[in-house]
């Protein structure tokens, strides 16, 4: 390694258990493992077929969050799990978790919720440590300054039984943001535009790291939807230096180190840092101030423009038939496109300050005649902190349903769909084909675009709402 | 996962960019706890419709592609999601390679983990084999060589740990408990501890 180096150099070398060479792959240590139960149980079976026991049950949180019903009730245990499947899958869960003694946050605890709101939530996920999850949105915690990735279920296998990945180091992507967001633009407009100017195979084989003056001038949940979309952009993963913010984040959480290790590990955590003359495999530059809010008009998050830009006429054939899927019109802006379902919440945009962004817009309105919002916050201490501020009485009052928490609309695999046609404007992450159900049509965008996309019945800029 | 050292096979193409995994099997297939059958689930929506009637015009449903080996797919195949039933579903449904311009990350990984080739061409021969559905190749894995009709031999990059392990057929969690003691080593000794 050269003597100066970037952050993610720094912690990918902390971790290399066996060296990289032609032949073999690093042997990685990882420090954090999350998981759920959708991408779970095909890996501890081969734990049980091979009599093999959990390594590190103290590294590993699980947590039920996809396929979890998100219908308001009194008590989980009286939810209505949609299939035998998804029951199954849940139960399955509970008893590897019981079986090889690994800690659930499960339907009883209060701390469930979506992995990567509760990870950050918990102060698990912390600065220069590796973070493996089997679900792709793993870069969430690179907001820390953690090398946080997503694996598949093989890979889940492997760390469960030896807390170890083969991996090749990728390369290295800056991401530079320079200049100040204007007010009402917001993270999420901020990554989307990220992803517009660099594809979604921009990143693909580079860890990005975002660096300059407006990711700096981002809180931490500002921070966590930046890297959570890194995937989206193709990336490994996506990471953030740790500084003050990310300090006074973590301060007196549950998993933090406590007393006298809490200051050892705060000096280390402010040693990591690229170094100023660390060199970048690619690097691109974006100025923020020239930022509006985002919206996307095709079937990928790179397919995004400005809320009251039209809709490019060019393209392939690969193109033209996301904009015929998606029955939007070339040369027309997407705020002219009526509004059928709003999604608030996910791994990307459920935590507490998008639920704030969601009610600043709502407060004293009401959600368009023939439109359904739903609101599912990120986890059950978000939901109960939305609580105390009274915001789900802002949403109900304003006609959205307010949830549990889970993924929910995201992926629609637990039952909450869009039908079939229907034009959602979501806060989550992917605007694949069917993502939310079948033939749904998704718009990827802002809390605040997404509620005042819910007011006005069609997608709208919320910038008109002040 | 069985050993695959060559494959002689007509391809199926697919001429769209960006396939995520979300087409490749719909999270809603995603309630299964085992990684058998899901190969009725691959490419799920676009395969059949709304009322589960087989869209003719999708080119799996040609009869004459059902004993394909290899897939052709548009660029950056595999984006989206880390779900390996991904390429639990392609081998489930009889598929052992797929060639494309480029592979998301975590697809790639999983594809190699469970003995799916994935296989990256330049964007001139891409085009061709896009443009020519059916094409006849033999694929050499241990030299990571594809031929053409032609004769012309296309090498194609491969980490040569997975290329090891695909034609073995050797799954990857034993060799990393032979490191066992280096594991313990680095736990005991690292300067700080998670």
């Amino acid at each position: 390694m050269p003597d100066a180096s970037t952050l993610f150099e720094k912690v990918w070398a902390e971790h290399v258990v066996v060296p990289e060479t032609a032949a073999t792959p690093a042997l990685l240590y990882i420090d954090l493992h999350l998981i759920h139960e959708v991408t779970t149980p095909q890996a501890f079976a081969l734990l049980r077929e091979r009599g093999l026991p959990v390594r590190r049950p103290d590294l590993t949180l699980a947590t039920m969050d996809h396929s979890t019903p998100t219908t308001p009730v009194s008590s989980f245990r009286d939810l209505a799990v949609v299939g035998e499947s998804a029951a199954n899958q849940i139960r399955q869960m509970e008893m590897n978790c019981q079986d090889f003694g690994i800690d659930l946050l499960g339907f009883d605890s209060a701390h469930r919720g979506i992995v990567h709101v509760i990870g950050p939530e918990l102060g698990a996920s912390q600065p220069g440590k590796t973070i493996v999850c089997g679900d792709s949105h793993t870069s969430t915690h690179g907001a820390f300054g953690a090398l946080a990735f997503g694996i598949g279920t093989t890979e889940v296998g492997h760390v469960l039984a030896t807390q170890c990945l083969l991996q090749r180091k990728p390369r290295s992507l800056a991401v530079n943001v320079s200049g100040q967001l204007p007010a009402e633009v917001t993270a999420k407009d901020l990554i989307l535009a990220i992803i517009g100017e660099i594809g979604v195979d921009g990143g693909t084989g580079h860890v990005i790291e975002y660096r300059g003056k407006a990711i700096r001038a981002l809180d931490m949940e500002a921070r966590m939807t930046i890297c959570n979309m890194s995937i989206e952009a193709g990336a490994r993963a996506g990471l953030i230096g740790p500084d003050d913010t990310t300090i006074d984040y973590l301060a007196g959480r549950p998993r933090v180190p406590q007393g006298d290790a809490w200051d050892t590990a705060v000096r280390r955590w402010r040693s990591l840092c690229s170094d100023e003359d660390a060199e970048f495999d690619k690097s691109v530059s974006i100025d923020a101030a020239k930022l509006q809010p985002m919206v996307t008009f095709g079937t990928n998050p790179g397919m995004v423009l400005g809320v009251n830009d039209p809709v490019p006429d060019v393209g392939d054939a690969s193109f033209r038939k996301a904009l015929d899927y998606m029955k939007v019109t070339p040369g027309k802006p997407m705020s002219e496109n009526p509004v059928d379902v709003v999604f608030v919440g996910s791994c990307t945009n459920g935590r507490l300050s998008d639920l704030q962004q969601a009610a600043g817009i709502l407060r004293g309105r009401k959600v368009a005649q023939g439109v359904r919002m739903l609101v599912v916050p990120g986890s059950q201490q978000v939901k109960m902190r939305a609580e105390e501020l009274g915001l789900h009485r802002i949403f109900t009052e304003a006609g959205a349903e307010w949830r549990e928490s889970g993924c929910s609309m995201c992926l629609g695999m637990n039952g909450d769909t869009v039908a079939s046609g229907q034009l959602s404007v979501s806060t989550s992450n992917r605007n694949f084909e069917g993502r939310q159900g079948i033939g749904a049509r998704t718009v990827l965008a802002s809390p605040a675009t997404a509620a005042a996309s819910a007011v006005m019945g069609r997608i709208a800029d919320p910038r008109t709402f002040n | 996962m069985d050993a695959l050292t060559s494959l002689h096979s007509r391809t199926v193409v697919l001429p769209i960019r960006d396939i995520d995994t979300d087409q490749i099997i719909p999270a809603r297939f995603l309630t299964t706890t085992t990684r058998e059958g899901l190969g009725d689930a691959l490419f799920h929506d676009l395969r059949y419709d709304q009322d589960g009637q087989v869209r003719q015009e999708f080119p799996l449903n040609d009869p004459a592609t059902r004993d394909c080996d290899i897939l052709v797919a548009g660029n950056n195949f595999g984006c989206g999601s880390s779900r390996e039933h991904a390429p639990w579903a392609l081998l489930d449904y009889g598929f052992k390679a797929v060639i494309s311009t480029e592979f998301a990350d975590i697809f790639s990984n999983n594809a190699l983990k469970n003995g799916l080739l994935p296989i990256i061409v330049d964007v001139d021969t891409h085009n061709w084999l896009l443009a020519h559905p059916g094409t006849e190749l033999r694929v050499n894995v241990g030299d990571s060589q594809v031929e053409l009709p032609d004769g012309r031999i296309i090498e194609y990059p491969i980490d040569a740990f997975a290329r090891y392990c695909i034609t073995q057929g050797i799954d990857q969690l034993g060799y990393i408990q032979q490191q066992s003691d280096a594991i313990t080593t680095f736990e005991e000794t690292r300067s700080w501890k998670p």
